[in-house]
């Protein structure tokens, strides 16, 4: 830097994040810098846009937008603008007008990312705006990939099926059927061109219009959708799908300008997303051996990498992970009927933990279980459902879901048992709660029957809902478990390591991460007599009960989504450089973005445990560490 | 545009006079600058690569005074580059006088230390060619560059400006008020560098300077072109 710009340097370095950093820095920073004015009233960027420069006011006003035209903010002489697209993917996300005379130093993203890698003040600095900066890194992902530069006109495969307001609630559901979509849109037409009013959907035929038993000559406008949720042909689909989350909607129409020109629903999306993994499971279904299934197996792995790149979320993943351990298990099941032949009384198959859950990913071991039916008897039938569930536990081994060391596995006779010794179990957990024997037993509230008679299991589930909402102690003695980890936050929001297999200063991402946050879920889902298993529907369950308020099921989710999220970005990496996957991080292995963001993270769980004690009042068994 | 901001020279070909001078040129950097050319009159505004140009200088006359600071900076009305700009002092061949030092801030030793310009020739020229100079008051910076070449290499440059205080005096043709403005308190406009760059908006700059200052006019004109002429404006309407 020439020392005649020392009063450009000067006047930078009065402000944050700029105030604290080092002179070699800021000399960077003023090196680079591109000086451009801007009159009163001139559009600075425009929405979706490419840009590659960080905006620092020298002098001036300028507003932000979002991206529906509601102004953001208002920034002055010694702010910054336009790093969000910076983070992403160099997109305008804000759109900047100048309000006053501005003279602005642009600042190339070149500099951007130097100063983001190696100025924490700096990094913490750009990715702070409020709670709204989590929900935003949930979003973005390292890899550019399908998802986000593929634009959602992609799914759009046929024209807008539509009808006028005017018509009746038959006509509608004909025209539905004769055009076989599940949505139809209902246009305005009194004016000179007809204008997209409203929207009706088969669910909404079903729920609204059925149950209701509606005469068919209703008129449509009486039970369509109004004020739409629509999106522009501009968007991505990663877009596209955050919007139909955030709003709980499965169709969205898809406008250029005031035209439609589409409808995508959410199926769409998932369909383009699972395609690979489909694939492999309908090949699970064609081995005929354990050999087979082994060979296959190695696929799995690549397909858990094919869909972190594809940038699929973590709910995404741990289902379609966990529905191809269920195909495994299922197809361990099946031929192990072949080989011993049909079972001697009806039983079904449990699974527990992760893969009940939908949460599973790739480093996971077995946990199931038997649940039979009350006609068995031990001396006649058990030789065969010990051999069955030898040939399942084996296969699953050799396909990788690796023997449970809790000996959670339907090899263990006390785990292989009729309808009624279960409820016994669940009851007695429930009405006769001990600390110790629950923190073993946890894994069986989460409980899913996926072979033989899987009522079986929902009959559990009925009888869990029915008594454990009610079992204050049951529930106390669950939270108190639930608060034995905690996240590797430290005081001064550190991270708190401890020291691997590796000897290398790490922390564990299941252990201290997704862990704590499911069994807290679990407590409250199981307090408000949820009967979900996979954690983000038990969060659904959670908020329209208000024992939590929404935006805390807001942040817990999107803690969950983002603590998940890295954790299996980590496995993927691993998998890709050839090493074995595990969930011990370094901090220096994560970028000042996802190292900020899983401090936001962990301060949300480090919360949610506080008001878990609280709750339910289990304050004396937590242990710090 | 009314003839105020033009002077003698804009009705000159620049583009062949580049040519031309190229040819006669002896000073391979004298020809290197005519060959890097001039852009045609009709060419927007938007379009031509420019270079602020400041001198500070012991004094108003080119025949009797020299330069003593060079400051300069690329630029487009896309961007004015800080990372490309340059500061230079050169010895003056005359004794500095005590007034100039105060106003410059440029120490005697600095001065006693400094290359003469013939030695930083090669640097300046990279930074001129293929770039029109934009200056703030026009009797400086051309007529001291065209002084000090002629006295060196024994050969002429000359080069169409744009100059910013000419274009402020066009925008404020009265601005000097009649004796009785002046009775009824009216202030005369100020067309220096600082005053006009307040009209704008643009911030004050503590330092002063010859890199300063060019980069001063560099924005001075950026504004200028935003709130009275328009991007596409061609270049032959705003040179002198």
């Amino acid at each position: 830097m020439q020392a005649e710009l020392l009063d450009i340097r000067n006047h930078i370095a009065q402000y944050p994040p700029f105030n604290d950093m080092p002179e070699e820095l800021l000399e960077r920073v003023v090196s680079g810098i591109e000086v451009v004015y801007y009159r009163a009233g001139t559009q600075i960027l425009e929405l979706g846009q490419t840009n590659h420069w960080l905006h620092y006011i020298r002098s001036g006003a300028v507003e932000i937008f979002r991206r529906s035209g509601e102004l953001y903010n208002r920034v002055g002489e010694g702010e910054i603008f336009g790093q969000f697209g910076l983070m992403m993917n160099k997109k305008v996300r804000f759109p900047a007008k100048a309000i006053e005379d501005c003279l602005i130093y642009k600042i190339p993203d070149t500099t951007f990312q130097h100063l983001w890698e190696n100025d924490e003040n700096f990094a913490d600095f750009v990715e702070i705006e409020d709670r709204s900066r989590l929900r935003s890194a949930v979003s973005r992902r390292e890899k550019s990939n399908e998802l986000m530069t593929a634009k959602v006109t992609r799914l759009i495969s046929r024209e807008p099926v539509s009808a006028p307001t005017t018509v009746r609630l038959q006509e509608a559901a004909r025209i539905m059927t004769d055009n076989g979509v599940s949505a139809l849109l209902l246009m305005d037409e009194s004016g000179e061109r007809p204008k997209l009013r409203g929207i009706i959907t088969d669910r909404d035929l079903r729920t609204r219009a059925v149950t209701h038993a509606l005469a068919s000559e209703t008129p449509i406008s009486d039970i369509m959708s109004e004020g739409l949720i629509t999106i522009s042909a501009r968007s991505f689909i990663f877009e596209a799908m955050l919007t139909m989350l955030h709003n709980n909607v499965h169709h969205l129409p898809v406008m250029e300008g005031d035209e439609v020109r589409g409808v995508i629903a959410l199926s769409d999306i998932v369909k383009y997303e699972s395609q690979s993994s489909l694939y492999l499971v309908s090949n699970i279904y064609h081995q005929n051996d354990v050999k087979g299934l082994k060979r296959i197996s190695l696929e799995v792995r690549d397909s858990f990498v094919r869909m972190v790149n594809e940038d699929a979320n973590s709910h995404m993943i741990g289902s379609a992970m966990a529905g191809i351990g269920r195909s495994f298990s299922q197809r361990l099941l099946e031929l192990g009927e072949e080989k011993l032949g049909p079972p001697p009384v009806p039983y079904c198959f449990m699974a527990l933990g992760s893969m009940a859950r939908d949460e599973q990913l790739v480093v996971t071991d077995q946990d199931n279980a038997m649940v039979l039916d009350d006609s068995f008897i031990p001396e006649e039938h058990d030789e065969y459902f010990l051999a069955l569930a030898k040939f399942v536990s084996d296969g699953l081994a050799e396909c990788g879901y690796t023997y449970c060391t809790g000996d959670i596995m339907a090899t263990n006779p006390k785990w292989r048992q009729p309808l009624s010794v279960w409820k016994g179990y669940f009851t007695d957990w429930i009405e006769n709660p001990k600390a110790e024997a629950l923190l073993n037993s946890n894994i069986f509230f989460d409980l899913d029957g996926i072979h033989g008679q899987t009522d079986f299991t929902e009959q559990l589930k009925t009888l869990i809902v029915e008594k454990a909402s009610g079992s204050q102690r049951f529930l106390t003695f669950l939270a108190r478990n639930a608060l034995n980890r905690t996240p590797p936050l430290g005081f001064f929001r550190t991270f708190v390591l401890e020291e691997d297999g590796k000897h290398q200063k790490t922390f564990n991402l299941k252990r201290r991460g997704t862990a704590p946050l499911s069994d807290l879920i679990r407590v409250h889902a199981l307090g408000c007599g949820s009967r979900s298993q996979n954690s983000f529907e038990r969060l659904k369950d959670i908020a329209k009960t208000k024992l939590l308020l929404e935006d805390d099921a807001g942040n817990l989710r999107d803690a969950l989504e983002f603590i998940s999220i890295v954790r299996i970005r980590h496995q993927a990496l691993a998998i890709e450089e050839g090493r074995e996957p595990d969930n011990n991080v370094r901090p220096e292995d994560l970028s000042p973005f996802e190292r900020s963001h899983l401090k936001d993270a962990f301060q949300i769980v480090s919360n949610a445990q506080k008001f878990l004690r609280f709750r339910y009042n289990a304050g004396g068994a937590t242990r710090n560490v | 545009m009314s003839d105020s901001i033009k002077s003698g020279n804009s009705k000159q070909d620049w583009p062949d006079n580049y040519r031309k001078a190229a040819e006669k040129a002896k000073d391979a950097r004298i020809r290197a600058f005519y060959q890097a050319g001039c852009p045609d009159p009709q060419t927007p505004i938007k379009e031509v690569p420019m270079v602020a140009l400041d001198f500070e200088t012991t004094g108003l006359d080119a025949d009797r005074h020299s330069i003593i600071s060079i400051g300069l900076v690329p630029f487009t009305l896309g961007g004015i580059q800080l990372g490309n700009a340059w500061h230079q002092i050169v010895r003056p061949q005359l004794p500095l006088q005590q007034d100039t030092v105060t106003i410059h801030g440029i120490t005697h030793s600095e001065i006693e230390h400094a290359p003469d310009l013939a030695d930083v020739l090669d640097t300046l020229f990279q930074h001129l060619n293929g770039r029109i100079p934009v200056v703030h008051y026009r009797n400086i910076e051309r007529p001291f560059l065209n002084r000090a070449l002629q006295w060196r290499l024994k050969e002429q440059l000359r080069f169409p400006v744009i100059d910013t205080m000419a274009i402020e005096a066009h925008l404020h043709p009265k601005r000097n008020p009649s004796r009785w403005q002046q009775l009824m308190g009216k202030q005369p406009i100020s067309i220096r560098l600082a005053d006009s760059r307040t009209r704008y908006g643009l911030p004050h700059y503590a330092g002063h300077n010859a890199l300063i200052d060019a980069i001063a006019t560099a924005e001075l004109f950026q504004a200028q072109v935003q709130h009275h002429f328009g991007t596409d404006t061609p270049i032959g309407d705003l040179w002198v």
